[in-house]
């Protein structure tokens, strides 16, 4: 199912008024954030760990290129390969032609937003290979043929009952809504994908540059397998997910499973430097890093869009969006939704295609406020407007009544002039004060009517000193 | 102390109960009230747009007005963190740097001036009604203003102060995004309405009429009997 964010406007509006949708989203978040809440409670000095994180991303972003070039010589140190892909087809041409290499009809994988941004499955598909998404989340939206509607979690909009009638239908197994039967069943068929497949591909939480390891977090243990079992391993990070230090992992890790599942920690934390070494008795022969850029040097060279890559893809400020909570993951029509997705899709994919996204927002700032390394992700979203004002992509009425509004408020008699011409205009015409129909608020919203008298006004008349 | 009153355009234009009351409570307070009369609006509608150069240009002017202005207390915490958070956003130019900081350092919103500033609490208003309070998101999360607007409710005589369920989260106006995303408005409003009506208060006290503006607006389509008041309404008219 293919959307564009150019569709933001119909999507959510279809959406938002699904209300079995909206229930799932509401509920689905709701839960996340309570977990959350409870998990961050237990830490009390949770406020000075986002800080810090906030200075360590500041730091890796600042120097990101001296960071890249440790992480990727301390990667080679370590036996593993590195290759710098610049954009989505460079990144997917290494791995298909990998693919060819180890002759492997099928790869093994495990959840990676940044194989989904470069549409990693699809380009492997048209290469000949079969991609097997193992990650349950990821494994039903494949087999749905759907995209992922969370960062975290990919098949949050499906309820275990369309997930059953899924089974039911693609596989032909019997009926269940019963997630510990649907799971068992997924979890027997990847079993078999996991012993046969040559690659497994990964995606990469944090990498530290001083040791080359890189992390993944999971619950399921997918991951492991798929970086464990077969003959090479392939990794795929965006550039922003380098950290400076292996010291560094602690603060991380106690951020991101606090702020995504509220859990105190994942079940899995695998920590892998490099291929097996020769004393060793299992593990990959290969290990190769894509460091994947496609568009990431763009938002560095901007210094007020460069904190979005501080994000470390906990998916807190999707689960806190009331934006997001209505209208779902699929709205965005890009593989990153929320506030973080409103920020980077039209940064990576061009404002012009996503132009409603910065829009979509009322501003509240509870991203910001949530948001375990503190990007002030609301900020950014008028940042992204002003681009748009700049680059003269907004509709032609709004810059007139923009300019019309700046030219009145800049003028006091102007501004106390209309006022009181609107007001004499109103009442002559016999109209007098009954509200307007406002487009787009009238219809669901009574719009308050103009005042009598203005502040402005019964100043002038009750001034100077007494009570009014 | 000389107050020089900072009213939002929509104040001004559609709800000056709140600028006079806010008067009347000021000068129950003991201190001298000034409005300067050359304001029109902090540029607030056209930041948020993204018309950057538009609002840069009020921010100089409202530099202008207020700028010799001892303290400025404003009935919206909206307008409010316009001027203290975003001023310093857009006003890059170092000529101007010590009049802005001098400007944001004396700017308030008027729940937080009469608490923090002032230090008073109990306005001495009596006001026998249950009501709920609705965080607006400006105040409460660009300014970080929470306790003192309920420390005012809580002592005025008679009043029974509801909390609603998720108080803080957006009432779903966010200027021009209500009217570019009418649904999206509208469900957000919906969502507020039902934590508000659970509460079974009869006021729902808000310090930003704008929220007021889209919770009333949708309250009064529905029929709900719930009634919108701004917290300078509240103290002012019941004095």
């Amino acid at each position: 199912m293919n959307r564009s964010p150019s569709q933001f406007k119909i999507l959510a509006s279809e959406n938002v008024a699904d209300q079995r949708l909206r229930n799932t989203f509401q509920s689905a978040t709701g839960h996340a954030l309570g977990q959350r809440a409870q998990s961050v409670q237990l830490v009390p000095e949770w406020e000075d760990l986002r800080e810090r994180a906030h200075r360590i991303k500041e730091e890796t972003v600042e120097h990101l290129d001296f960071y890249l070039e440790k992480l990727e010589a301390s990667v080679i140190r370590r036996g593993g390969r590195v290759f710098w892909a610049r954009d989505a087809s460079e990144a997917s041409n290494y791995v298909v032609n990998l693919c060819r290499r180890l002759q492997a009809p099928t790869v093994v994988k495990s959840k990676s937003m940044a194989a989904e941004e470069i549409g990693l499955a699809d380009a492997l598909e048209s290469g000949g290979v079969e991609p097997v998404e193992t990650d349950l989340g990821e494994f039903i939206i494949q087999v749905a043929g759907e995209t992922p509607s969370h960062i975290i979690a990919p098949a949050l909009h499906m309820t275990r009952q369309q997930i059953g009638k899924l089974f039911h239908e693609k596989f032909g197994i019997p009926y269940t809504d019963v997630p510990a039967e649907l799971c068992a069943f997924a979890r027997q068929r990847l079993r078999r994908e996991f012993l046969s497949a040559r690659l497994g591909i990964s995606g990469v939480n944090f990498a530290a540059a001083d040791t080359g390891t890189i992390v993944i977090v999971e619950n399921e243990g997918n991951a492991r397998l798929c970086t464990s079992l077969p003959r090479v391993h392939l990794a795929i990070m965006g550039l922003e997910k380098v950290i400076p230090r292996f010291a560094d992992l602690p603060l991380f890790l106690k951020l991101l499973a606090r702020s995504s599942t509220g859990q105190r920690q994942t079940s899995y934390v695998s920590m892998i430097s490099g291929p097996r070494r020769e004393q060793e008795w299992d593990g990959p022969e290969e290990f190769h890093l894509i460091l994947l850029d496609n568009g990431r040097s763009d938002i560095l060279a901007d210094p007020r869009m460069r904190r979005s890559l501080y994000c470390i893809r906990c998916g807190a400020c999707l689960n806190t969006c009331p934006i997001y909570q209505r209208v779902g993951g699929h709205s965005y029509g890009s593989v990153y939704s929320g506030p973080i997705g409103s920020v980077l899709t039209p940064l990576f994919q061009g404002l012009e295609v996503a132009k409603d996204l910065p829009y979509a927002s009322s501003l509240c700032g509870s991203c910001s406020n949530i948001c375990p390394v503190k990007i002030d992700l609301h900020h950014q979203l008028l940042w992204l407007r002003e681009k748009l004002v700049s680059r003269r992509a907004t509709p032609w009425q709004e810059r007139l009544a923009m300019s019309l509004f700046a030219a009145g408020m800049k003028d006091p008699t102007l501004y106390r002039m209309g006022s009181a011409l609107l007001r004499l205009l109103l009442k002559v015409s016999g109209r007098g004060n009954r509200p307007f129909a406002v487009p787009g608020w009238s219809p669901t919203r009574d719009f308050p009517a103009l005042a009598e008298t203005s502040f402005k006004q019964w100043w002038e008349d009750n001034r100077p000193g007494g009570e009014g | 102390m000389n107050v020089s009153l900072f009213i939002p355009c929509l104040v001004d234009q559609f709800f000056p109960s709140v600028g006079i009351n806010l008067v009347k409570i000021l000068r129950k307070v003991g201190v001298s009230v000034d409005y300067p009369r050359e304001q029109t609006c902090c540029g607030q509608p056209a930041f948020n747009s993204g018309y950057h150069e538009e609002a840069t240009q009020l921010a100089r002017r409202f530099l202008e007005v207020f700028g010799d202005a001892e303290t400025i207390v404003s009935p919206s915490g909206s307008c409010t963190s316009m001027v203290k958070v975003f001023y310093p956003e857009i006003l890059q130019d170092v000529g101007l740097r010590k009049s802005l900081q001098a400007v944001t350092d004396r700017t308030h919103e008027f729940s937080d001036f009469l608490v923090n500033v002032m230090g008073i609490k109990d306005l001495g208003a009596t006001f026998p009604h249950r009501v709920t309070y609705h965080d607006a998101c400006h105040l409460f999360r660009e300014l970080g203003v929470h306790r003192a607007p309920r420390e005012l409710i809580r002592h005025v005589r008679g009043i029974e102060l509801v909390e609603m369920e998720n108080s803080d989260a957006c009432c779903g106006f966010g200027g021009t995004f209500s009217v570019k995303f009418p649904e999206i408005s509208t469900a957000m409003t919906q969502d507020k309405s039902a934590a508000i009506l659970k509460t079974e208060a009869e006021y729902v006290v808000a310090n930003d009429s704008s929220c007021l503006m889209q919770i009333g607006g949708y309250l009064s389509r529905q029929g709900f009997p719930i009634k919108p008041l701004h917290l300078a309404d509240l103290l002012g008219e019941n004095l």
